[in-house]
C-alpha cells in the first residue's frame, strides 16, 4: 500500500520546462538502506511524510513513497522508502522487492532515476557493502552518509570527498533531524539522474569475469524473446547485464525466469566450483575487499578500542542475571502501566458515550432510528473505543522499545528458548508486537528469511493475547475478581497474566508441533544485528502510536460499526409481535414510562420476571410476551422484562439457542453464544454484543445498569446466576485461544497467498479453544468451583 | 554442511600458507574465549546463513572479537568491524579464527 501526501510546499508544474535541462517529468528516487542507518528518519525530513523509525532491524516493511520536491522549478520527485536491507541477495521478501524495485521489475513502480543509498558513518563498512551492490546495478547512486553527528563524537573522522572520489559517486553528509545537507542531496540527486552511472569498482578473477561476459551476453541474445519481467522495449546497457549475469550465476538457487538460461548457468557454476570449491563466496570476498580499500582511505579512527555508552548499557542489559531480570521487569512494568495508568480515561470515555447516548435519546423522537442510534451506533462503537487508551499505551512502549534499541536486546535474550521451540530470536519481535495486535506482529514476520519458520510464527501470533482482548478479560474481572487480593497483588492483574501465560505456553507448544509435523525445516539460523542504543525520537514515537492506533480507531468505525448495526438488527428483528406493539402503543400513551419494548429496552434485571413462569415456557411467546408488558407497565422504573423476552425470540437469540447445546458444556448459555457468534467478527465485539444483548441502555447510570452490572445480574431460565466466577474463566480461556478477528484471517491470506492458511488457523485454534474451555469448565466443577 | 573437523584436515592437507597460523592459534569462533581480538580466516557451511554472515563483514580477514554469551550460552555476541552482531554457536562454529595478537 503505497500513501503519497502533499507536502506543504506549492508544487510549480507549469514554470518548469523552459529553464531546466531535465525534461519536467517527476524523477523516481528510491531510497536504500541498512536497518537502523537512519533512512526512514531522512525518508521524514525529505518528504514531510511522517512514518514508523525503529531501531529493531527490518520494521519498515511496507513500501512507502512521498513526493520529494528536489527544487522549486522540478515536478516533485516519487520518493519510495525501500525496506531496509542488508544486501540485494533476496534473502529475504524485504531484499526481493527492493531489488526488484532497483531494477525496475515491479510493474507498480517505475524504474529508478537515481538511488541513495543511506550509509551509516559509525558502521561504514558494513553499510557500504548494500552500497556497493547498489553501484553493481548500474543504477545511478548517490550516498547520504548519515549518523555524521555520532561519528564525531565517537572521534571517527570520515573525508567525504575522498570517499566519494573511491566511490565513483557523490556523497553528500545528512542529518535529517536538523535538515542539514538536504539541499545538497536534492542537488546530487538531480546531477546524478542524467548522469552515466559509474562501473563497479572490483572484478572477480579471470575465470568468473569469463564466464560473467559469456552468461551476460547469452542473457543479451535470450532476452529479445523472453524478456523475464522487464520493462517492455527497453533494450538492456552493459552493466544492467553483467547485473543479471552476475545474480543469476551466483543466486542461490536457479532463477525461475531465466528457465532457458539455466543449462548455461549450472554449466559455469560447475566449471567454477572445480577451480574453487568457495567459488560462491568470490563476490562477497571481492565487494568487502574493495570496501575495505575505499574506507582505509576515508576514514580515520582516532579512538580505537573505546568503551561506547552501548557496550556499558549491555553490560546490564544483556547481562546473564540481570537480563532476563530486566526483561521480565519491562514486560510486568508495561502491562501493570496498561491497567492502572489507563483506568481514568476509559472511564471518561465510557462516561461519554453514556452521556451521547442520552443527549440523542433525548432529542430525538422514540423509535426505531433512535434506538438504532443509541444502542446500534453509539453503545457498540463505544463500547469499543473504551479501550483506545490501553491500545495507545501499548503501542507506546512497543514503539520505545524498538526505537531505543532494546527489543533486539529482548531477542537475544530469548533466542535460546525461542530455538527450543524450533523458532528464532527474529519471531520475539513479530510475537510481542501481537500482544498489541497481530495483524502488525505477521507482517513483522517478513523479517523471517525461512518461509516455513515465517509460517510457523504466523501460525501462533493469534495466541499472544492482543489488545482486542483486553476488553473481554476488563469485563470479566471487573465483574468478577474485583476486590480480593492474593500476597498482596489484585487477583484480577494475577488472572489477566494467567491469561497472557496460557496464550504464551499454548502458542510454544503449538509452534513445538508445527515444526515437528508440516513445517519441518532444519533449525533457523540467527543473525541479528543489536544496533546502538538510541534516545527514541518522540516525533516518530507519536507518529506510530496515532498510526498504529488510528488501525484501531478506524477499524472501530467500520467492522465493528457495521456489526453493532447488524447485531442491533438480528436482536430487534423481527419484532415482537401484537404484545411488543401494544406495549410500544402504551408506552407512548404512558408518559412516565420510558423503557419500550419495541426497541430493545433498558435493563435486563431477569430476576423479577424468572418467577413468573411464563419466562420458563420457551413455546408461549406470546403469552409470556403479555404478561411482561402488563408487568413492565406495572414497574415504572423500567425494570422490565421484556427485552428479555425480545431478544429470546428476535433472529440472534434464535441462532443463540440453536448454538447452545454445543457452547452449554462449556458453561455458556445462548446469550453469549450471541456474543461469541459476533466476537469472530472482532474478539472486542463481545463486549458491545453483550451490551446489546443485556440491553445496557445509553441512559444506564446506576452501577446496576453498567454492563458490569448487568452481565453480575443475568440470570439463567431457571434463575441461576447466567455468570460465574468460572464461566468468566472459562470465557476467557476461549479468548485467549480462538482465532476470532476478521482483520487476521485477511492478513494471514493476504501474507500467505492462500485460503488454505488462514482457514488452518481458524480451525484448529477453534478446536483448542474449545477443549480447553471445555477442560476449564468441567474440570472446574469437578474441583468444586463455581 | 562441512564440518569443522574435516575443513582443518583440509587446510592441513592442501598445506595452505595459512595452515602454519591454522596449527598455532586457529579456532572457531564458538570457542574463541571473550574479549579476545581475533581474525576470520574462513567461513564454512553453504548457503543462505553462510552468505548472510559474509554480507554482514564476516569474511576472512575481518577483525572479531566475541564480546558475550547471552543468559542460556547461546547466541553469542560478537563485535565485527565496529558493530555488534548476535549468532547462535551453531553458527559461529562455521567461522574460524585466529587470534591476532602477533
Amino acid at each position: 500500500m503505497s500513501t503519497i501526501l502533499k507536502s506543504p510546499a506549492p508544487v510549480q508544474e507549469a514554470a518548469t520546462t523552459a529553464t531546466m535541462h531535465v525534461e519536467a517529468r517527476p524523477l523516481t528516487v528510491a531510497l536504500a538502506g541498512n536497518p537502523n542507518a537512519g533512512k526512514t528518519s531522512l525518508f521524514n525530513a525529505l518528504t514531510g511524510l511522517r512514518q514508523k523509525v525503529a531501531n529493531y532491524p527490518g520494521v519498515t516493511v511496507e513500501r512507502k513513497e512521498g513526493l520529494w520536491h528536489l527544487s522549486p522549478d522540478l515536478p516533485a520527485a516519487q520518493l519510495i522508502d525501500l525496506p531496509g536491507l542488508y544486501s540485494l541477495d533476496a534473502n529475504s521478501i524485504d531484499e526481493q522487492i527492493a531489488r526488484d524495485v532497483i531494477t525496475g521489475r515491479l510493474a507498480s513502480v517505475p524504474l529508478p532515476d537515481c538511488v541513495i543509498a543511506v550509509v551509516d558513518a559509525t558502521n561504514l563498512e558494513r553499510n557500504l557493502y548494500l552500497a556497493t551492490q547498489l553501484l553493481e546495478t548500474g543504477r545511478p547512486l548517490v550516498v547520504a552518509l548519515t549518523m555524521i553527528d555520532l561519528a564525531a563524537r565517537r572521534k571517527l573522522e570520515i573525508d567525504t570527498k575522498q570517499l566519494s572520489d573511491a566511490l565513483g559517486v557523490p556523497v553528500v553528509p545528512v542529518v535529517a533531524t536538523q535538515r542539514q545537507g538536504l539541499d545538497a542531496l536534492a542537488e546530487a540527486v538531480m546531477s546524478a539522474a542524467e548522469s552515466d552511472p559509474p562501473a563497479t569498482g572490483w572484478h572477480l578473477s579471470d575465470e568468473a569475469e569469463r564466464e560473467l561476459a559469456a552468461l551476460a551476453a547469452n542473457f543479451h541474445a535470450a532476452n529479445g524473446d523472453a524478456n523475464g519481467g522487464e520493462h517492455d522495449g527497453v533494450e538492456l546497457s552493459r552493466s544492467a547485464r553483467r547485473y543479471n549475469a552476475l545474480v543469476e550465476l551466483y543466486a542461490e538457487e536457479l532463477p525461475e525466469a531465466a528457465a532457458e538460461r539455466h543449462e548455461a548457468i549450472t554449466a559455469a557454476r560447475a566449471r567454477l566450483s572445480e577451480g574453487n570449491p568457495r567459488w560462491w563466496q568470490e563476490p562477497l570476498l571481492a565487494r568487502y575487499e574493495w570496501i575495505e580499500s575505499v574506507a582505509r582511505g576515508a576514514v580515520r579512527d582516532n579512538k580505537p578500542g573505546r568503551t561506547s555508552r552501548t557496550d556499558r548499557i549491555d553490560r546490564f542489559v544483556t547481562h546473564k542475571f540481570f537480563g532476563p531480570l530486566i526483561l521480565l521487569a519491562v514486560l510486568f512494568l508495561v502491562f501493570l502501566t496498561i491497567f492502572s495508568f489507563a483506568q481514568l480515561p476509559m472511564e471518561l470515555i465510557d462516561g461519554s458515550f453514556g452521556k451521547l447516548g442520552e443527549l440523542v435519546r433525548a432529542s430525538l423522537s422514540p423509535g426505531l432510528l433512535t434506538d438504532l442510534l443509541v444502542d446500534g451506533v453509539i453503545a457498540g462503537v463505544g463500547g469499543v473505543l473504551v479501550f483506545l487508551p490501553q491500545i495507545l499505551l501499548l503501542f507506546l512502549f512497543i514503539s520505545l522499545l524498538e526505537d531505543s534499541g532494546y527489543m533486539s536486546r529482548a531477542g537475544f535474550l530469548m533466542d535460546r528458548l525461542m530455538h527450543g521451540v524450533g523458532l528464532h530470536g527474529k519471531a520475539f519481535m513479530p510475537l510481542l508486537s501481537s500482544f498489541a495486535c497481530a495483524i502488525p506482529g505477521i507482517m513483522a514476520t517478513r523479517t523471517i528469511e525461512n518461509p516455513k519458520d515465517r509460517l510457523a510464527t504466523i501460525m501462533i501470533a493469534p495466541f499472544m493475547s492482543c489488545s482486542a482482548r483486553l476488553p473481554v478479560y476488563t469485563l470479566m474481572i471487573a465483574a468478577f475478581f474485583t476486590g480480593s487480593n492474593w500476597l498482596g497483588v489484585p487477583v484480577g492483574v494475577l488472572i489477566i497474566m494467567a491469561m497472557y501465560l496460557l496464550g504464551i505456553v499454548v502458542a510454544v507448544v503449538v509452534a513445538w508441533i508445527l515444526k515437528h509435523t508440516i513445517l519441518k525445516s532444519p533449525p533457523p539460523p540467527l543473525v541479528l544485528e543489536l544496533p546502538p542504543y538510541r534516545m527514541p525520537n518522540p516525533l516518530n514515537v507519536l507518529q506510530t502510536i496515532r498510526t498504529r492506533s488510528w488501525m484501531f480507531v478506524r477499524r472501530a468505525g467500520t467492522v465493528i460499526l457495521a456489526i453493532s448495526i447488524l447485531l442491533w438488527a438480528l436482536v430487534t428483528f423481527p419484532r415482537m409481535d401484537d404484545a411488543g406493539k401494544a406495549s410500544g402503543a402504551s408506552a407512548q400513551t404512558t408518559a412516565t414510562t420510558t423503557t419500550t419494548s419495541t426497541a430493545p429496552p433498558q435493563a435486563t434485571d431477569e430476576r423479577a420476571t424468572a418467577t413468573t413462569g411464563a419466562q420458563r415456557e420457551e413455546t408461549v411467546q406470546p403469552a409470556a410476551g403479555a404478561s411482561q408488558v402488563a408487568e413492565a407497565l406495572k414497574n415504572e422504573e423500567g425494570g422490565d422484562s421484556g427485552a428479555g423476552e425480545q431478544i429470546r425470540q428476535s433472529y440472534a437469540g434464535r441462532l443463540g439457542r440453536v448454538l447452545e447445546p454445543a457452547i452449554a458444556p462449556l458453561g455458556f448459555d445462548w446469550k453469549m453464544g450471541i456474543g461469541l457468534i459476533a466476537s469472530f467478527a472482532a474478539r472486542e465485539t463481545l463486549v458491545s454484543t453483550l451490551s446489546i444483548v443485556y440491553n445496557v441502555g445509553a441512559d444506564a447510570t446506576e452501577e446496576s445498569d453498567t454492563l458490569i452490572g448487568a452481565v453480575r445480574n443475568a440470570r439463567r431460565a431457571d434463575g441461576t446466576p447466567a455468570w460465574t466466577p468460572l464461566v468468566a474463566v472459562s470465557m476467557m480461556v476461549f479468548f485467549v485461544l480462538a482465532c476470532q478477528c476478521m482483520s487476521t484471517i485477511a492478513i494471514v491470506r493476504r501474507e500467505t497467498n492462500s485460503w488454505r492458511w488462514p482457514l488452518f488457523m481458524v480451525s484448529y485454534m477453534l478446536v483448542l479453544a474449545y477443549v480447553a474451555s471445555l477442560i476449564t469448565y468441567q474440570g472446574g466443577r469437578l474441583l468444586g468451583f463455581s | 554442511m562441512v564440518s569443522l573437523g574435516k575443513d582443518l584436515t583440509d587446510i592441513k592437507a592442501k598445506g595452505e600458507e595459512r595452515s602454519a597460523k591454522a596449527a598455532r592459534g586457529a579456532t572457531t569462533l564458538n570457542t574463541l574465549a571473550h574479549g579476545v581480538e581475533a581474525r576470520v580466516v574462513s567461513v564454512e557451511g553453504e548457503g543462505a546463513v553462510a552468505r548472510r554472515l559474509m554480507e554482514m563483514g564476516v569474511v576472512p580477514g575481518a577483525p572479531v572479537c566475541v564480546i558475550k554469551a547471552a543468559p542460556l550460552g547461546d547466541p553469542i555476541e560478537v563485535r565485527v568491524r565496529g558493530y555488534h552482531l548476535a549468532l547462535r554457536r551453531a553458527e559461529a562454529q562455521t567461522i574460524t579464527v585466529v587470534t591476532s595478537d602477533k
